[in-house]
Order: structure tokens, then C-alpha cells, then sequence
């Protein structure tokens, strides 16, 4: 589903991704787990077309999507959630969802896809006329997947969706995260610095050190790995 | 000054502010969403007045088919400025940009200069509009009634575009968080060229009702009044399109008023302008409805 091969990352003179290939298969969660500065938002910014001065190939469905700009990138199906959620302020909650499926122009899909996010997050629909700046963070975190969710994606990449939210909320983050997964079929790719909660949905995962894969497998073989347990699991 | 004066004076200062307002909307967007001082914008002003008037002579056009003409042209001229001078150095340090600006500015007068020659023109005004309307002693001319009203008809236009459209939500957003918009699909190129064309319509339609309400053409005429504007962006809080209307119309009933009540300080009036920047930058820096912007990087 998606391919990426041998990708380099470069700011300035900084060698930040060095040569990182992973995949994603279809209707797969896929998760990237590793230190701060690994370069798991690299990996993601790569894909989704924002960072321009990359090497390597991205291919989806078997198309070469390397070179695409943002824009192209959601429209073939691939939408990025970044890191710190980054939803609009100043914007209301709906604002914000229609924001989310700007590239699309199938009105009626995008009422429908309205109402299904709502009915999967009850809290947004409760607060739709508010701006998404006044939400609490568990609140603007799950505007932020539910915008993601608009653009009608294939594909979504989530960096870091439980950054500094209460352990009950991380919870129903992980939660959301699977019905997403296994009840609309979508394939997730999660980037996660709570290494446990993300192996443990994860059907396979990549650990990421300083811009290099140094280990993969699926979740539970990694879950259960020695070198995982000491690194990321506190064990 | 009895009540006739008064009302007089009101209308006055409600044409000049409307004027000052439709350019400050232009400053305020391209701010607003590029943190750059378009200095552009004046001339933008001042190619729109005399593109009215160079298809009235030249063409024969007739007067709406004219204003309407240029008003697209000096849009598509926005746009191109962007295309042009600013996109390229989008991610360049921001005094690029400005000094970009700066620099298209100068270009765009000295080709009015070679195109228009710097003499100041006449401006012919249909007859209909030469002939003051008195109203119970109000003696006003019909301009002083159509600035505002047109004004305010675009400004109720743009408020449409921003608020209720996907463009407009696009542009807000753009406004708050470039990338971010980019990855939800916003095409980011294409609403700050709708930004550019909008702003520049508006200062065309100002700059054209202007040349027919102070009845000269010069290449330089777009400076005072841009310079003004700009202040009335920030005196409104730039970025702010609510702020821009606000800011526009307060430096007009101050610029008016002051002249009108202190007939002695006529002279200093542009002075007036200087000191209520100066006053709200030491007062509010982010002016009167500006919230604080955080520095792109
Ligand atoms: N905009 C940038 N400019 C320069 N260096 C950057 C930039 N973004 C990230 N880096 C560097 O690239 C490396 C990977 O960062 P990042 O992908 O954000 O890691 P992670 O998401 O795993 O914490 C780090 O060393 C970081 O300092
Ligand atoms: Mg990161």
C-alpha cells in the first residue's frame, strides 16, 4: 500500500533521516517508535510531501508519490495529523472539519463524513459552534484526528496523538486509534513515544535511532524484545 | 458650524475614510496572511485610477465597461506582483520580501512615470456627478453619498468571500498556520493570489473613486493615501480585516474634522495620521483589535 524506500532527509547541512525504508500494508496500524530527535516527524513530514529537500522513493498503490506537494498527497488518500495537533484557534470546531476536507468537493460526503465523525467523537458535536481554541487538549486532539478523518484518507498518519494527555485520555486515544482501524479499514501509520500502548495495537512497527531503522517487527515480537523492554519500557 | 456644516463634514469624512479603509483591507490580508508590507499596494491604488481613465480616452470606453476593465486588470496586476516578486522568496528571510516590495513599489511608479508621464492630469468627471445635492441646506456632492455606500456594498462583497466561502475559510486559516493548512489540502498558492486580487480590486475600486473625488492623475498619488491606509491597518490592528474598516474611517473623520473644527491646522492635517500611529504604537502595538502574531519561521 505504502512503500517508502531508502529515504534521506537533509536541513541544511543537518543528515536527519539516513536511509529509512518501511511499509505499510493495507488496512494495517503501522507505528514508528523511538527517541525525541529520531526523526519519526521526519519520516511522516517526508511522506506527506512538506519536506521538499529528501532522497529515496515513497511509492503508493504503486504510484511514485515522492515528489507530490501536500496537496497532491491528501488528495491521493494520504492525510497527515501533526505533531501538537495543530488545530485552528480561531476557527470553529465545524470550521475545522471543513477544513480537513478541503480537497474534496463531494458535498454530500463530506455531510455524511461530518456526521460520522461526530457520532464517533459525541464531545465535537456537542461543541461545534465553539472555537476549537477553547477545547481542552483531549478535546482538540480528537478534532485533530476527526479533521484528519474529513479528507476521506486511505491513509492516516498520526505523530504523536497522546503528547501530553492525561493517562485516561491516552487511553481513549489508543482506542479511537483501533476502531478506526478495524472498523472503516483504515490503514494507520502512528508515531508514538508511548512505545507500549503503540506496540500493542500495532500490527508491525519500526524503531527509529538517530535518522536509521535499528529494529522491526510486529508489535508483539518487539513488545517482548529484551532490548525494547530496556530502551523505551522502562523494564 | 451649524448643523448643515456638520453633517457635511460627517459625509466628507465618511467618503475619505470608506477610501482609506477599501486599502487598508489590501495591506491588512497580505499582512495577515504573509506577515509582509505589500508597498506595492499604493501604486496597485494609483494603476487602477489611471487605467479608468486611459480606457475612457484611448478606448472609448464607456464609463462602467472602463471601471470594471481595470478593476480586473489591476487585480490580475496583484496577483502577478505575488507571482512575480513575492512567491519566489516565500521561504527566504522576511526582509527579502519587504525589500522585494520596496522595489516593485519604485518599478511600478516609474512605469506609470513612462507610460503616464509625471504631469499631473485632469480628470474629467461626467456631468452628473459635478453638480452638488442640496438636501435641506446640506449641500453635498453626489460622490460624498456613492463613496460610502459602494464601499461599504464591497466590503459587505469581501466579508461574504471571507466568512461564508471555501476560499475564505482557506485564508483564514492560512493565516493562522501556513503547513498546516497545506496538509489538510488547502491549495496555498492559489488563496494568497485570490488575496493579492481581492486586496487589489479593492484598492482599485479606491483608487478610482478617489481620482473622481480629488479630480487629478500623477503617478506619485498613491503614496500619501497608501501611507495612510497602511497606518490604518495597523491603527486598527493589522491582520484584522474588522480592524482595517475601523482604522480607515477613524483617520478620515480625524483628518476632516480636525481641519473642519482648527481651520489653523489645515496644513498639519497629513501630521495627524503620523501622530495617532505613533500614539497607538506606544499605547497598543497590536492596535485596536490586532492580537499578537506569532513570528513565522
Ligand atoms: N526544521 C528543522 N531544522 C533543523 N533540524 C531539524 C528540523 N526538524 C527536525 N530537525 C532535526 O532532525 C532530527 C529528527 O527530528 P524529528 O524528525 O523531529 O524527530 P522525532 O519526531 O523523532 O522527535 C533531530 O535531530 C532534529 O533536531
Ligand atoms: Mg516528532
Amino acid at each position: 500500500m505504502l512503500e517508502v524506500s531508502d529515504l534521506h532527509v537533509y536541513y541544511g547541512g543537518i543528515h536527519a533521516l539516513k536511509g529509512i525504508s518501511l511499509e505499510a500494508a493495507r488496512g494495517q496500524i503501522v507505528t514508528l517508535i523511538g527517541a525525541n530527535g529520531a526523526g519519526k516527524s521526519s519520516t511522516l513530514r517526508a511522506i506527506s510531501g512538506l519536506i521538499k529537500n529528501k532522497k529515496g522513493t515513497i511509492t503508493y498503490k504503486g504510484q511514485d508519490i515522492t515528489a507530490m506537494d501536500p496537496v497532491e498527497v491528501v488528495k491521493s488518500g494520504i492525510v497527515m495529523s501533526p505533531e501538537g495537533r495543530r488545530i485552528f484557534p480561531h476557527l470553529s470546531v465545524e470550521e475545522n472539519l471543513y477544513l480537513g476536507a478541503y480537497s474534496r468537493s463531494d458535498k454530500d460526503g463530506i455531510e455524511r463524513d461530518k456526521e460520522w465523525v461526530f457520532d464517533l467523537f459525541p464531545r465535537l458535536r456537542e461543541r461545534k459552534n465553539q472555537k476549537g481554541g477553547t477545547l481542552s487538549g483531549g478535546e482538540q486532539q480528537m478534532l485533530a484526528v476527526a479533521r484528519a478523518l474529513m479528507s476521506a484518507p486511505d491513509v492516516i498518519m498520526l505523530d504523536e496523538p497522546s503528547l501530553g494527555l492525561a493517562p485516561l485520555l491516552v487511553n481513549d486515544v489508543f482506542k479511537i486509534i483501533g476502531l478506526i482501524n478495524e472498523e472503516q479499514g483504515k490503514t494507520v501509520v502512528l508515531v508514538e513515544q508511548n512505545a507500549f500502548a503503540a506496540l500493542k495495537i500495532a500490527h508491525y512497527a519500526y524503531v527509529l535511532e538517530t535518522g536509521s531503522i535499528v529494529l522491526q517487527g510486529t508489535g508483539e515480537e518487539l513488545i517482548n524484545d529484551k532490548r525494547i523492554i530496556e530502551a523505551y519500557l522502562g523494564g | 458650524m451649524n448643523l448643515a456644516t456638520f453633517i457635511q463634514h460627517f459625509l466628507n469624512s465618511l467618503t475619505l475614510g470608506s477610501l482609506y479603509a477599501l486599502i487598508a483591507i489590501g495591506y491588512t490580508m497580505v499582512y495577515g496572511i504573509l506577515r509582509l508590507i505589500n508597498f506595492a499596494h499604493s501604486e496597485i491604488f494609483m494603476l487602477g485610477a489611471y487605467l479608468v481613465f486611459w480606457g475612457i480616452t484611448l478606448f472609448h470606453l464607456p464609463w462602467p465597461l472602463a471601471i470594471v476593465a481595470s478593476i480586473i486588470l489591476v487585480a490580475g496586476m496583484g496577483i502577478m506582483v505575488d507571482r512575480i516578486a513575492y512567491r519566489p522568496l516565500r521561504d527566504a528571510p522576511r526582509i527579502s520580501a519587504l525589500i522585494s516590495a520596496i522595489g516593485v513599489s519604485f518599478f511600478l511608479q516609474n512605469v506609470a512615470i513612462v507610460f503616464f508621464q509625471a504631469i499631473p492630469r485632469e480628470v474629467y468627471r461626467p456631468e452628473w456627478l459635478e453638480n452638488p445635492i442640496i438636501f435641506h441646506g446640506v449641500r453635498v456632492l453626489p460622490l460624498t453619498l456613492f463613496v460610502p455606500v459602494l464601499s461599504l456594498l464591497l466590503m459587505l462583497g469581501l466579508v461574504y468571500v471571507v466568512y461564508h466561502t471555501k476560499a475564505g475559510l482557506g485564508m483564514r486559516a492560512i493565516s493562522k498556520d501556513i503547513e498546516t493548512s497545506y496538509l489538510m489540502g488547502v491549495s496555498v498558492n492559489q488563496v494568497i493570489a485570490l488575496t493579492f486580487g481581492i486586496g487589489s480590486a479593492l484598492a482599485a475600486a479606491s483608487g478610482i473613486m478617489w481620482a473622481l473625488r480629488y479630480p487629478q492623475l500623477q503617478p506619485i498619488m498613491g503614496t500619501i493615501p497608501g501611507f495612510k491606509a497602511f497606518i490604518a491597518a495597523v491603527f486598527g490592528g493589522i491582520g484584522s480585516i474588522q480592524g482595517a474598516v475601523i482604522g480607515g474611517l477613524t483617520l478620515g473623520f480625524i483628518e476632516i474634522m480636525t481641519v473642519a473644527f482648527f481651520p489653523d491646522l489645515a496644513g498639519y492635517r497629513d501630521a495627524f495620521a503620523f501622530i495617532l500611529l505613533i500614539a497607538i504604537l506606544l499605547v497598543k502595538p497590536t492596535g485596536l483589535l490586532g492580537v499578537k502574531m506569532e513570528d513565522k519561521v
